[in-house]
């Protein structure tokens, strides 16, 4: 079964393609992007700022239980075509990251559903493996905290 | 020797995992790796080993410390490693999906 979703990362370059089809019309996949409340809700993180327009801005953090942050993340908006792209950086703060380029486009490809495009431009080769390699991490992180969380209960 | 198994199970371990973690970002001594956890310094050595010997991290000489750093090619012979960044947006844009239904219904 071909898969939803696609990573392309060629050797040597400092860029991921990620791509994915929705069961959706390409304005519901659009508005799952500029609408705080539904950002919240897919990417489960909170919206502190949303200023979804060309010049614009963002920025989404998460916070444990005890309101500590344990990610927060921003960029600005460069440019929104509606129902067509958003161009915009990204950049974990506190972090060794540096900016990311973000190309975002979206395309119909009948009434139900949509295709998105994500390119994603790193600043160097070595950022982008490192990024490649992070929800690897991440993975182990949660699994990690959620143990923590039950070793705590039991204490 | 199987050494690609031997690679995945060296990485199947999550102490194991943690420590890439941690050398995701910057190189570290065996000390500070070994003060991330609450295991005994020799079980973190222990760790260390086997992802020295698949090849996972390397070590180098700086003055009189060692540090280990990831081996960034053979992390990219694991070519699995891409799958759980591929898995954590499939996730998300499943999320995505999902919620959008409900909002349009």
């Amino acid at each position: 079964m071909k898969q939803k979703t696609n990573v392309n990362a060629e050797d040597g370059k400092q860029e991921i393609l990620i791509t994915r089809t929705f069961d959706l019309p390409v304005h519901l996949l659009f508005q799952a992007y500029t609408e705080p409340g539904l950002v919240e809700q897919w990417m489960g993180n909170k919206v502190l700022k949303l200023d979804n327009k060309t010049h614009g801005g963002y920025q989404f953090e998460t916070t444990d239980g005890q309101g500590n942050v344990l990610f927060r993340a921003n960029g600005s908006i460069h440019k929104v075509i509606e129902n067509q792209n958003i161009t915009r950086t990204f950049e974990m703060e506190n972090t060794n990251f540096p900016v990311q380029l973000e190309f975002l486009d979206f395309e119909p490809i009948d009434e139900e559903m949509s295709l998105l495009t994500m390119k994603i431009v790193f600043k160097s080769v070595a950022d982008r493996d490192q990024m490649l390699k992070l929800p690897f991490a991440e993975g182990i992180n949660m699994a990690h905290n959620q143990l923590q969380k039950v070793l705590s209960k039991l204490k | 020797m199987n050494l690609r198994r031997d690679v995945f199970q060296a990485i199947a371990d999550p102490t194991r995992r943690t420590i890439l973690l941690l050398l995701a970002s910057q190189s570290m001594t065996a000390g500070v790796i070994a003060s991330n956890f609450d295991t005994a310094r020799p079980t973190v050595s222990r760790h260390l080993q086997i992802l020295t010997e698949c090849e996972l991290l390397k070590q180098e000489q700086q003055g009189r410390e060692i540090y280990y750093h990831l081996n960034a090619d053979k992390m990219k012979e694991i070519a699995e490693f891409i799958e759980p960044f591929r898995k954590y947006w499939d996730d998300r844009f499943n999320k995505l999906e999902q919620v959008m239904k409900s909002y349009k219904s």
